[in-house]
């Protein structure tokens, strides 16, 4: 198994972020995350990444530890935030060798190279972050996750305010990362879903409302995903 | 550490702040040293930097608050500390990192002001008739002083995402350490009580650092504030993880 949660959960105060959720997912398979905003999808991610520790509960990464061995877990995951937060006055090249150093990678230069050419920015990368449309900064974050050749990739909202063909490419990067690595992408979009996904974990207040492949929720259910996406979201709602 | 170390100088030296802030504190300790009536060193007739170690522990407050300012509040703005703290590095790394390069950058602005104790070398009569000890002793003074100021100016850094709050945060309680406990030494119905609160001011032992006697007292005290501080650093930096 290369992501095992076992009762993970995150109380804020009086608030459940995250109530006691179970979930793994074997190597190799592209997983969407998928529920409506503050369900508990970045901070699920949060926890895995060792941004935040669990409340209660765990977890492990490739049969590492997320809590005990954080820094562990962080030598084998790639993780791109919400938002995509970025030093706005670096050069594309420079903060791909900085992260890159952060992240221990011994032949920075080349796994710089590597990464540009994956996230197609080769002529983009003397520019500075700040002067980047929305798309090729988007994959300066998902270039940053890369660097260190990460076992397992974790991508909140790796599509969020990308135009329709920026949309698509990025799908198609992913996908192809998908091939050999493990990715756990969080979305809010369905057909994000439908559209890489090999399995889909449906989230709603920090309970896990589905989690099946998708043919056979398509099977289940013939209304069409969205519509099963707002069914299981609205009843856990008026539960 | 190391690459983080580099970054931060980096970004320092790359922006325009870094060199309005260097060229305050020359212009002002040269002003004062050479140029203000009945303070410089010509009016005085005494052939020593002391004019410039009175003042600088003042400007200093200035140059050292505005070099720390940004260095965490800006990573909380921006979100990127979610970047560096999913990296494999630990928070002490980070915050020791974030240290030693202001650090590094306060030595470096006050590397120039080394022509101004050479001039004073070669003004005095005979030539060289300069107290060297206390000069040394005052500029190891000064560093340590710049090392406790960083500790504070970080913390003031993590409490908050905005620059200019954190300046001012940074400003008042270096202020406060320093100047303000020492002058409770001075009020007299405050007798004992206000001499052993001066003690825990940075004042005091920076005058003991200055005469030129370096004594382990007034290092482990300093030492000891900095640890502290950047120890404060360390907590509300993990805060996120309450």
């Amino acid at each position: 198994m290369s992501i095992q949660v076992e009762n993970l959960s995150k109380v804020y105060g009086k608030q459940t972020a995250v109530n006691s959720i179970n979930f793994n997912i074997p190597t190799g398979e592209i997983v969407g995350f998928l529920g409506p905003n503050g369900a508990g999808k970045s901070t699920t991610m949060k926890m895995l990444t060792g941004f935040i520790p669990p409340s209660s509960g765990g977890g492990s990464i490739c049969g590492i530890d997320i809590v005990e061995e954080s820094l562990e877990v962080r030598k084998i995951v790639g993780y791109l935030p919400e938002n995509n937060p970025l030093y706005l006055d670096m050069y594309v090249k420079e903060y791909l060798a900085f992260i890159g150093g952060l992240s221990g990678v011994k032949d920075i230069n080349k796994s710089v190279e590597h990464v540009l050419n994956i996230t197609r920015l080769i002529p983009e990368r003397h520019k500075k972050i700040g002067q980047l449309s929305k798309g090729y900064r988007q994959r300066v974050g998902l270039a940053q996750a890369l660097i260190h050749n990460p076992k397992v990739l974790i991508l909140d909202e790796p599509t969020s305010g990308l135009d329709p063909i920026q949309v698509v490419e990025m799908r198609n990067v992913i996908t192809d990362l998908g091939k050999d690595k493990t990715v756990l992408l969080s979305t809010h979009i369905m057909q994000e879903v439908e559209a890489m996904c090999d399995r889909v974990i449906i989230i709603n207040h920090g309970n896990i409302v589905a989690d099946d492949r998708l043919e056979n929720l398509k099977q289940k259910n013939d209304s069409g995903l969205e519509n099963i996406f707002r069914e299981l979201v609205t009843i856990n709602t008026t539960i | 550490m190391w690459t983080i170390y580099k970054k931060e100088i980096r970004s320092f030296l790359g922006s325009f702040i870094a060199y309005v802030v260097m060229g305050v504190f020359l212009v002002l300790t040269g002003l004062f040293l050479w140029f203000v009536e009945g303070n410089s060193v010509f009016d005085l007739g005494v052939a020593s930097l002391q004019v410039m170690f009175d003042i600088a522990p003042y400007i200093l407050i200035f140059l050292v608050s505005a070099i720390t300012m940004r260095s965490i509040a800006d990573e909380r703005k921006l979100g990127t500390l979610e970047i560096i703290t999913t990296k494999p590095v630990t928070d002490t790394a980070i915050i020791l990192a974030k240290f030693f390069a202001s650090i590094t950058l306060i030595m470096f602005t006050l590397l120039p002001t080394l022509f101004y104790y050479y001039a004073i070398y070669q003004l005095a009569t005979p030539v060289g008739n300069v107290d060297t000890g206390s000069a040394m002793g005052s500029y190891f003074g000064l560093i340590l002083l710049a090392s406790c100021y960083t500790g504070i100016g970080l913390f003031s850094s993590s409490i908050t995402d905005n620059q200019i709050v954190s300046l001012l945060v940074s400003m008042v309680l270096s202020f406060f350490f320093f100047a303000v406990l020492s002058m409770l030494g001075d009020i007299t119905w405050l007798d004992s009580i206000g001499r052993s609160l001066s003690w825990f001011g940075l004042e005091f032992h920076y005058n003991s650092i200055s005469r030129g006697v370096i004594d382990t007292r007034d290092a482990v005290y300093f030492i000891g504030f900095t640890a502290v501080f950047l120890g404060l650093t360390k907590l509300v930096f993990e805060s996120r993880k309450w």
